[in-house]
This record gives structure tokens, sequence and C-alpha cells, in this order.
């Protein structure tokens, strides 16, 4: 057996994070340090997965392939494998990572310390100070984190998956519940505790009630194959086959109700409405690197799902459920794009723009074309690039001010205008603007979803609008007009800061420019996806004239 | 080397950007340079053309695949013929003569060299957009000129106005782009492709319903970028943007880009006379409404856009009459491209000269003051009008002719609105001639006391004013000259020839006659006696062109507060409905913890009786069952 | 003798320590209540074993003979622990949960 690469790529974290975790108190600066470093390393080995992947013709569907008895009465295997699919999702959660620990740098600290955006204090400080572990805490539940996020997109085994994909919910608990940017409507320090634990138990609960949901569509599906195969499994390669060779047929209610389980738990994650009032909490009380760990990597385990087990389990029932699906989707995109108007917090703002673009996801996911699926797999992409870039600017602007009221803001291109640039081009990439990243998943999602659903591709087109409504305004209030009192000293992005956000910008034009390299990774996972639903990209309604070459 | 056309503006406005401080003291130059890059590789480019025949003409360039998923093909490739050949001329001229010119006007900006980065970053748009070989990769140079009309608009940030224009600006042209995106969207379902041969090639074997749907989307695109109605509200406030931009975008090359649109869409819309029919109707209102708010207002620029709304709905209408129409529409578009640029940039040096006042009703006799100023502008002005022998007399004539031969009433419909629009034109410029260069001084000390010093621009303004100037007066005859321009974009945009009951003699004499007609009422209201420097209240025809038609009140009425009351009552149901029966389902569950919780007094004994009565349960079920 | 007889005293035994556990406030003599519980199942335990013919039972009761002793160890120091801090050892008055 070869080397374990995607073990390898998962368990670096998870040791970076127990490094991290056990670095003496006074050792702040040194623990941040370390966990940057386990993240440059994840990077390095999800690199050599994104080398190693063969994309070529006739290759494997899923392909680094660990296998491993584990629970063996119960089938349960530690089995892992990627297709293109899951290598773009952990190349991009390994890349992002290391620009929240760089972005979250002091937002850890002793609440002594000065502002945020100057260096940390030294170590050798008040006792209180010099017993503070959070920060530690802090970066190690990020790589805890990003290792759960990992495994949950290399697991093949759909008891692995269960496990990984509840097992992300802990390190997330506390980070929102313990970690807040200081900066909330209430003005209290422990109105804001409150606040922050609401969220954070919201989420909890929220969650599990749908891991639970899943849970039990998890059992069923292994009593649906013990009772058909000559031994119970959970391995999605072992179903496909054994479906594919006639071998395993749910029957029409029992597939109904498994896929119904299994949608239930990712649209709660993704958030699809009705089921998404856990998000704007979350990532309004969250910092700013957390709100994007959440949206950015978290949530898209969701709709990674949906992709991979619904549709591959269960195609006839998603095929069944197609028109509801498209319809909440739908919602999602209109309802998060005019409740993200309405918000006067910016992260709330961001969060309910966020609800809208998984809308487009899920769309895509749903319109069973190439062009929809492969859009919404680079969609989950560009979307985790873009609203890290504007989320985390806009997490330096309200370390600055102390608030994320959008009221408290106005004129600060003035002062900050880097600030104010780099806020601009993150809040067009959130729009979709051509050129940069998020146009070309939003034109592909469109264009699938138009060629098999006119009326929801129609629809869906409101979002474009209501976007550059949504992002507009938010950049009209905060960066331009005459300046808020309050704002004149504002400084501009530090080195730090810069070394965080010019890098996603930079990828936000090279995915929009040039999406090639991505599009050849993605294209053949989505056609076996697509073969596993049997469904064909509708046909052009006049012949098509051959194209000059 | 078409690659490189796009290039160089690019590349100017990446370094500017990325460059920071270090630039500003040479940005201007660099910008400029790279302007004029680009325009000395127009012109090998067009003379390498000229060298050809008429059917080789056309040039491609696949630079690379772009977005490949299955059957979609996204490339990023060009296209260079002599339509777009004509716009990269323009472009690139225009462009390089507005950055000399903005060099002068924005000396002073202490943002100058963003100012540059983002003209570069314009015109870079604007040749993707012209150059580009499909549909979508158009697209990204429609949204592309949109984000730098955006930038621009909004250059004086610290005007909460300027913000609240560009802001518009680009929500306004976000709807008309959503129309682009349907009509690639369907071209892809109905085509398999949105690259413009095989698209403009299939046309013919399309339904006609299909091609109408495909042309009204466009259509929608091109008054969302063109301005025009139902999608003009968004030029008139767009003048918040320092002058060359709005003399460079919003007067000579973005505004036009709708019309680019149809006519390289030509294929489409022939197949599709009801889409065509629109276009026409579209093009007729806009072309009176853009003159009606030209007529009134006092605001030298936003009296400009008027008229550019209007020059630009002859354009649409034009190209709504099919191949009769699309030769001359471009015709009209490039002078318009030269004159309207000159009445923009000689407007930007009164104001230069006037500490930036825009009210007409303040300036007064500024020709003593500002000679050269005052010349290209009237130089200008006669081309506008179409006065015998200048550009707009030929150019516009031809669309009026092209309108009567569209035959019958319609013809003569369509005839006379034009001519009506003719004779409005003649009037508002002569208003703004008439307000701004004649009559007796009407400055005043601003707030802060300073008198206005009315003086010539420096020479790095004027200069482009001139060689506008020159192309004002001269672009027309020497398209006609044997009708250069025709034979020139036929293989393109093909020539139609239509039945029209009038010659040609006698619409250029009624044309000429209105024009006389508008240019005397204009001197009977404003050149008689001196004129009132605060505006009489008006006539409510008045009073309602001032406020743009009430497009703005019905916007509002209808969109804007509505949309606000919906936002507003969704964020109220989404905290109290959504998210009331989540916190809802937790409270019960609270509640009934709460309940189950007294169970739990701590004495042992209740324990212990809650145990044996289990256990005397348990076991007698068991006994039961057993029994059973 | 025939097995069963155990079997009755068994019950009667169980009922004696059920009915002092659930009338009793003293701890120490719940205590001994619970014991005697025990014990009784600790008989019928063996007198299966016997029944049977199998030491299943007996094996069972060590086991209870053991939890048992564990069990009196920790209760013990329990209902001393909470002797001393309340001066009382009726079960009633130790029903805070804590001390």
């Amino acid at each position: 057996m070869s080397f374990p690469l995607l073990t390898a790529t998962a368990l670096t974290p998870a040791v970076g994070a127990v490094v991290t975790a056990a670095v003496p108190a006074a050792r702040r600066t040194a623990a941040k340090w370390l966990a940057l470093l386990f993240s440059l390393a994840t990077v390095v080995l999800a690199a050599a997965v994104l080398l190693r992947f063969d994309t070529g013709e006739g290759a494997d569907r899923f392909q680094l392939t660990e296998s491993r008895a584990w629970i063996a009465d119960f089938g349960v295997r530690y089995e892992l494998g990627v297709d293109g699919i899951g290598v773009a999702m952990i190349a991009l959660t390994a890349l992002l990572i290391p620009f929240l620990i760089g972005a979250g740098w002091n937002d850890a600290d002793p609440p002594s310390s000065p502002a945020n955006g100057q260096e940390g204090p030294k170590d050798d400080e008040a006792p209180a100070t010099r017993r503070w572990r959070p920060t530690q805490g802090f970066f190690a539940l990020i790589l805890m984190v990003e290792a759960m996020v990992i495994l949950s997109f290399a697991a093949t085994d759909i008891f692995l998956f269960y496990i990984f994909f509840e097992a992300m919910l802990i390190p997330m608990y506390f980070l929102i519940g313990g970690f807040g940017d200081r900066a909330g409507e209430q003005d209290s320090e422990e109105g804001q505790a409150r606040q922050r634990s609401y969220a954070a138990v919201k989420f909890l609960l929220y969650n599990l009630v749908g891991g639970l949901v899943m849970l039990a569509a998890v059992i069923g599906l292994y009593v649906a194959t013990a009772d058909q195969l000559p031994e119970g499994t959970f391995s999605l390669q072992a179903i496909l086959d054994a479906r594919a060779a006639g071998e395993l047929d749910f029957g029409t209610g029992t597939e109904r109700w498994l896929f119904l389980g299994f949608f239930v738990a990712f649209a709660i994650k993704a958030p699809l409405w009705p089921l998404h009032t856990w998000l704007p909490n979350a990532m309004g009380e969250s910092t700013a690197p957390v709100a994007v760990l959440i949206t950015a990597v978290v949530d898209k385990v969701g709709t990674f799902a949906m992709l991979r087990f619904c549709l591959g389990l269960f195609p006839e029932a998603s095929d069944w459920a197609t028109p509801v699906v498209i319809t909440l989707a739908l919602v999602s995109i209109i309802y998060g794009a005019l409740l993200a108007l309405g918000q006067r917090d910016m992260k709330r703002l961001i969060a309910y723009a966020s609800i809208s673009h998984f809308g487009f996801i899920v769309l895509g996911i749903f319109a069973m074309t190439s062009q929809g699926q492969g859009g919404a797999t680079l969609y989950m992409i560009n979307h985790g690039v873009a609203t890290a870039a504007l989320m985390l600017v806009a997490g330096f602007l309200i370390a600055r001010r102390g608030s994320r009221l959008i009221s408290d803001y106005g004129g600060v291109q003035k002062t900050a205008p880097v600030l104010a640039g780099t806020f601009l081009i993150g809040g067009l990439a959130t729009l979709s603007l051509p050129g940069l990243g998020p146009f070309v998943s939003e034109f592909l999602v469109l264009v699938g979803t138009f060629s098999r659903y006119k009326a929801a591709g129609i629809v869906a087109c409101a979002g474009i609008v209501l976007a550059a409504l949504y992002v507009l305004i938010l950049y009209q209030r905060t960066m331009t007009g005459p300046l808020k009192p309050g704002l004149e000293k504002l400084p501009d992005l530090k080195v730090r800061e810069l070394t965080v956000v010019v890098p996603l910008i930079a990828l936000l034009i090279f995915l929009g420019v040039y999406p090639k390299p991505l599009t050849d990774i993605v294209d053949p996972a989505v056609e076996h996806t697509l073969s596993d639903v049997q469904k064909t990209d509708p046909e052009p309604e006049t012949p098509a004239v051959e194209a000059a070459p | 080397m078409i690659g490189l056309l796009v290039g160089a503006p690019l590349l100017g406005a990446a370094v500017l950007l990325v460059g920071g401080r270090y630039l500003e003291r040479v940005g201007h130059w660099v910008a400029t340079a790279l302007a004029a890059v680009s325009l000395v590789l127009a012109a090998t480019l067009f003379f390498d053309m000229l060298g050809r025949d008429g059917e080789d003409r056309a040039l491609h360039q696949h630079l690379f695949s772009w977005i490949p998923v299955a059957d979609f093909q996204a490339d990023v490739a060009f296209r260079l013929d002599q339509l777009s050949m004509t716009f990269v001329l323009l472009i690139t001229s225009v462009g390089t003569l507005i950055h000399l010119y903005s060099i002068g006007y924005m000396e002073h900006d202490p943002r100058r060299r963003r100012f540059f980065a983002y003209l570069n970053l314009f015109l870079a748009a604007m040749l993707l957009l012209v150059l580009a070989d499909n549909y979508l990769l158009l697209y990204v140079g429609w949204e592309g000129v949109g984000l730098a009309s955006f930038l621009l608009i909004g250059f004086w940030q610290h005007k909460p106005s300027a913000a609240t224009a560009a802001k518009k600006a680009f929500v306004v042209n976000r709807v008309g782009d959503v129309g682009l995106a349907i009509a690639v969207m369907l071209m892809f379902t109905t085509f398999g492709s949105f690259a413009f041969e095989p698209v403009l090639a299939g046309a013919n074997e399309t339904s006609e319903g299909t091609l109408t749907a495909i042309g009204l989307m466009l259509l929608l695109a091109a008054c969302g970028k063109s301005a025009q109605v139902p999608l003009q509200s968004w030029l008139g406030d767009a003048m918040e943007g320092p002058t060359p931009v709005s003399a460079l975008i919003h007067a000579a090359t973005m505004v036009t880009a709708g019309v680019y649109l149809i006519t390289r869409s030509g294929a489409i819309f022939n197949g599709a006379p009801d889409a065509q029919t629109v276009v026409i109707v579209v093009g007729a209102v806009t072309l009176l409404f853009g003159a009606i708010v030209g007529c009134a207002k006092d605001d030298i620029k936003k009296a400009l856009a008027g008229s550019t709304m209007s020059q630009i709905g002859y354009m649409m209408l034009a190209t709504g009459l099919g191949p009769v129409g699309y030769v001359f529409a471009i015709m009209h578009l490039v002078t318009h491209g030269f004159f309207k640029a000159g009445l923009f940039l000689g407007a930007g040096s009164v104001m230069h000269g006037m500490n930036d006042e825009v009210d007409m009703r303040r300036y007064g006799g500024l020709r003593k003051y500002m000679p050269i100023t005052f010349v290209t502008f009237g130089l200008a002005y006669l081309a506008i009008i179409g006065f015998p022998y200048l550009s707009g007399y030929f150019s516009k004539d031809e669309i009026i002719y092209a309108g009567f031969s569209k035959g019958g009433a319609e013809g003569w419909l369509l005839g006379g609105v034009m001519l009506l629009g003719a004779a409005l034109t003649a009037y508002y410029m002569t208003r703004i001639m008439l307000l701004t260069f004649f009559g007796e001084k009407r400055w005043q000390p601003d707030a802060q006391g300073h008198e206005p010093h009315p003086h010539e621009s420096p020479l790095s303004m004027t200069i482009p004013m001139m060689v506008l100037a020159v192309g004002s007066v001269g672009a027309g005859f020497f398209f006609d000259q044997g009708e250069t321009f025709v034979h020139w974009l036929e293989p393109v945009t093909g020539l139609g020839h239509g039945d029209s009951p009038v010659s040609h003699g006698m619409v250029a004499l009624a044309a000429t006659g209105v024009m006389l007609l508008g240019v005397a009422g204009a001197w009977w209201q404003y050149g008689r006696r001196p004129v009132e420097a605060v505006a009489p209240s008006g006539r409510w025809i008045t009073r309602a062109a001032r406020r743009d038609l009430l497009q703005d009140d019905f916007n509002h009425a209808v969109l804007v507060r509505p949309g606000n009351y919906l936002t507003r009552g969704l964020v109220y149901l989404d905290h109290k409905l959504v998210d009331g029966v989540v916190n809802g389902t937790a409270a019960s569950f609270g509640g009934l913890s709460g309940r189950l919780r007294r169970v739990q007094n701590g004495f042992a004994r209740t324990y212990a009786v809650s145990m044996f009565g289990g256990a005397a349960v348990l076991v007698a079920a068991t006994l039961l069952m057993r029994a059973v | 003798m025939s097995p069963e007889n155990y079997l009755y005293l068994s019950a009667l035994l169980f009922t004696l320590g059920a009915a002092g556990v659930l009338l009793r406030r003293n701890a120490i003599v719940v205590f001994m209540c619970v014991e005697l519980m025990l014990n009784a199942a600790n008989l019928a335990l063996v007198t299966f074993s016997r029944m049977h013919g199998n030491l299943d039972g007996q094996i069972l009761a060590f086991f209870v003979m053991v939890v048992a002793a564990a069990e009196v160890v920790v209760g013990l120091a329990i209902i001393v622990t909470v002797y001393r801090s309340r001066h009382s050892a009726s079960v009633d008055d130790a029903s805070l949960m804590k001390l």
C-alpha cells in the first residue's frame, strides 16, 4: 500500500492542534507560529494530493484510496478517497486556513493587549496575561476543524463521514462561543458573552438535530444494505457498484425517506431557507476568521455532501425532490439577498449574502447538468475565497473601530484607501463581477439551470441585481461620503493584513481569468455524478452549427 | 497583436493601482502613453486591414480556453473586423485625447494616479467589449466598463451625491446586464454556443419566437448600457463624475455599446421583426425624452447628458430599422463620438475656468474669456445640430432618410419624430451656446466669497478639444465622400435599401429647416433679452423636464419604496417567524424540561419509590407477556 | 427440603429490606436495608444455582458481594461526611444533592 497521503493531509492539522494546545501559556507567539507552520504543511500536502490526482481519460473516479477495517461487526471501514470535487474542496480548505490564522493573529490575545492591528504584547506581562491560554486554544481549535473538514471531504465510508461531519461541531462550538470580536451591538461585556453563547448553542443544536436525523438515515441505509447484500456496508463505492449491478434497490418509499434524512442534515449545514437562521447569529457573533471558517469551509461540507451522497446514493429520490429543492434554492437566493439589504450589521449582511450564494450552489447541484454541477463546485471554491476576502477585510475594519454597525462608518476611503480598495474588490467578487472567480461559477450555475429549467434560471438572475445592490450600498455607506466622527485616525492595512488579503485577491483574479485547471479536475467527477443520477445535458434546440475550431 | 491592444491599458491600470505612491509623479504619463500605444497598435492594424479585401479583413485570434465545461466552451478569443475596427479607432483616439486632457484637468487632484488607473481600466474593458469573439467575453467587457464607470462616476467619493450616482449607475446597468446574461443563456440552449459565428449563422434556422426572445433580452442590455428608456435614469446622475469621464464614457464610447451590441447581433434582429419594432419604439421614445430633458436642464453637463440620450436614441432607432440603418447608426455613433466628446471637453474647460460652477444661468458672455473653448465648442455645436456639411448633417440625415424609407404611415411617423428631435436638438444646443458664451456675465462670488476668474485652459486641455473639433467638422464629409463608410462596413453589417417616399435632398432640406426653426426658437427665448440668473419656475412641462420627466419619482414610488418596505418586512419576519419557530421549539423543550426537573426533588426515598414502582411495573409486564 | 422455600425466604427478606428503604429515615438503617435486599438477591441466586445444577448463580452472587462491599465502603464514607456537616443522618435532610 502506498503512502497514505490523504490521512497524512488530515492528520497534519490534527497533530498541529495538539502541539499548539500544549504550548505553555507564556509562549503565545510561539503557538501562533506553530499553528501557521502546521497549516502551511497541510497546504503542501494538499498540493501533493492535487498533483497526484490523475485527471486523464479513463482515470479512476476515486483516487488515492485508503481502506482499513475498523468496526468489522457493522461493516464500518476507514475508507478514504477523493474524486475531482473532493480534491478541489480539500485544496480550498487547506489553502484558506493559513490566511485565517494570519487574519486572526491577534484575535485571541488577552483583553488587556492594545487594539488589534498592532503587534501582540510581549510574553512577560501581568500575571493574568501570563496565564492566558485561550490563544493556544483558538489556533488549536481552528486546526482541529480543518482536520475534521478534510476528513469529511475524503471519507468514502458513509459512517466515517457521519462521524467527522458531527465531530467538527465541537471545536466550532467553542470557537463561536469562546471568541468574539468585542464589538457587538450590546455594549456590556456580559451582554456580548450572552449573545455569543446564544449563537454558539443555536449553532450546535441546529446542527445536532440535523445530525440526528442523518444518523437515523445512516442506520436505515445500513439495514437496507444488510437486507439485500451478503453483508451490510457503509462503503459508498460498494453501494454504487451494487446498485449498478442491480443487486441493490432500496424501493421508492425507503429511498425517499433516506434521502430526506440526509438532505435535511445537509440543508441545515449548507444553510438552505428556512433552516438558515443559525448562520447570521453564528457569523455575527464570532470573530471574522471564525465566521469565514463557518461559511467558507464548514458549510461547504453540506453542499459537497449533497452532491456526493444525496445524488450518488439516492438518484431517484433526488429526481423526485428536485422541484422542491429548486424552489427552496430560489427562495434562498432572493430571500437571502433581500435580507442582506435590510441588515444594519456588516457581518450579518455578509452572512445573509452567503445564504443567497448557497442558494445558487444548491440550485446548480439540483439542476442536474454538467454546467450546473461543475458551476456549483466552482462556486463552493470561489465563494470560499470571495467571502474570505470580504469578511476578513470587514473584520480588520471592525477591529479598528470596535463596531459592527454599518451606520458607525462612512468615508473610510479617505483615511484608509487600501482597506477600502480591498473591501471593494471583495465586494465585487461577492456580486460576481466578470474577471473575478465567482462570475465563472455563477454564470455556469445559471446556464446549467437555465438549460433545464428556464423559469428558475430567470428568477435566479434577480439575485444578480440584488447582489449589486447590497454590496454597493454597503460600500457606499461605509467607505464613501464625509468622514464619520471617530474615524479620523483610522489606520490603513498593516503588512500582516496585506499579506492575508493580497494573495486572496490574486487568487480571485486567477480563478476568474483562467479557471481551466480547476474545471479540468472537477469535470470528470461531475460526469460521474451525472451518470449516477442517469441524467444527460439537454440538447440545444437548433442542431449546433459546427463552430470553427 | 489584438491581445496587446487590450493588454496595454490593462497593464497600465494594474501597474498604477498596485504601484501605489511610487508612481504618483509619473502615473498620468504612464497611463497616457499606454493609451497611445493602443492607438498606435490600432492604427497599424487598421492600415494592415486596408491592405486586404473586403471579405478577408476580419482577423481572429484565439488566446486560450477560458471556461470549458462539457458543451459549454467559452474562449478568450478576439475578432477584429471592420465593425470592431471602427470602434477600436474611436475608442483609442478619443481615449488618448481625453487622457491628455485629463492631465491638465485633474492636475490639482491628490488622487490623480487612481483616476488614470481607472481610465486605463475603462479603455481595456471597452476594447475587450468590442473585440470579443463571443457573447460571454463581450459580457466581461460589458460589466467591465460598468465597473470603470462606477469607479469614475464615484471618483469624488467624499461627495455623497457622487457615491450615490455611481451606485445607481451600476445597479441600473446590472438590470440591463441580466438581459445580456439571459440572452447568452438562450443562445447556449438554442445553438449550443454563444460565439458570434455559430450564433449569427444559426439565426436563420431558428424559430422567430426564440429570436425575438433573444433580441428583446439584448435590447434590455442595450437599454441599460446606452441609457435608453426605461433604464435611462442613471445617465443624468452620472454627470457627478469628473468631466473627462463624462466625455469619454458617458458620451463618446461606453453609452454607445448598446448600439454596437444590436448592430453586432444584426442577424438575430433581422429574423425577429417584433424585436426590431420594440427597438424602434425605444429609440424613438428616448430620442424625444432626452431632447425634452435637455431643453430644460440648467446644469450644462446634465443638458448635454440629455442630448447624449437623445442622440443615442437616433442610433437605436436606426439599428431597429435593420440593414437599412446599421451603417448609419454606426456612422452617427462615430461622428457623435467626436462632437459630443468635444462638447463635454468644452464644458469641462468652462467649468475649469469657473470654479466648477455647472449652472449655465451663472455663466454668460464667456466667449471673450475663453476664445479657444468657444470656437471648438461652437464647431461641435454646429456639427450636432446638423449644420450643412458638418458631420452631424450627414449622419443624422441618413438616419432620418432611413426612417422615412420604413414606408407607409410608420415611415412618416418615424421621420416626423426624428425631425422633431432635430428641431429640439437645435433648440437645446443653441440654448446652451447662448447661455454659456453670449449675453452678459451672470456669475457671482461663491459661498467663500471667491469670484470666478474665467480663463482659458492650458494647452493639454485645448489641444484635444481642437483635434475633436476638426473631427466634428470633417468626419461626416469624409465618411460620406464616395460612401467610404458604407463600403467599409457593408461586409459586416450588410446594407439594405429602403423605399423612401421622399428624396435625400428633401430630407436634407427639411432637416436644415427644422434646425433653423430650433435655433430661432432658442434665440427668441434666450438671445433677444437678458437671461435671469435664477431659473423661473416655468410651466408644468418645464418643471417635469427639470425633474427628468419624473423618472426618479417613478422609480422611487414603484421600486425603491416598496422594496424598502419588503426588506424591512422580511427582516422582521425572519426574526419573528422563521427564527421564531426555531426559538419557539427550543423554548417549548425548555419548558418541558423545567416541569420534568421538579421530579428530581433530592429526596432519596422518592427516588427509591419510583425505582420500586418501575421494577414492579416491569415485573408485572413480564408476567403479563408470559401469560399472553 | 424443597429449594423453593429458600426462594420464599429470599422474597420475604427482599420485601423487608425494600420496606425499610422506603420507610426509614435514618441513613444507616436505610443502608442496612439495602444490604438486606442485596443478600436476599444473593440467596435467590444461590438457590437458582442449586436448582439448575450449574454454578452461574453462585458466580453472580460473588459479584454481588464484591459490589456490596465496595458500596459499603463508599456509602458509609458518604453518610459519615453528611453526618459531620449536617449533624443528622436523616436521608430527607440531605435533599440538595450537595453538602
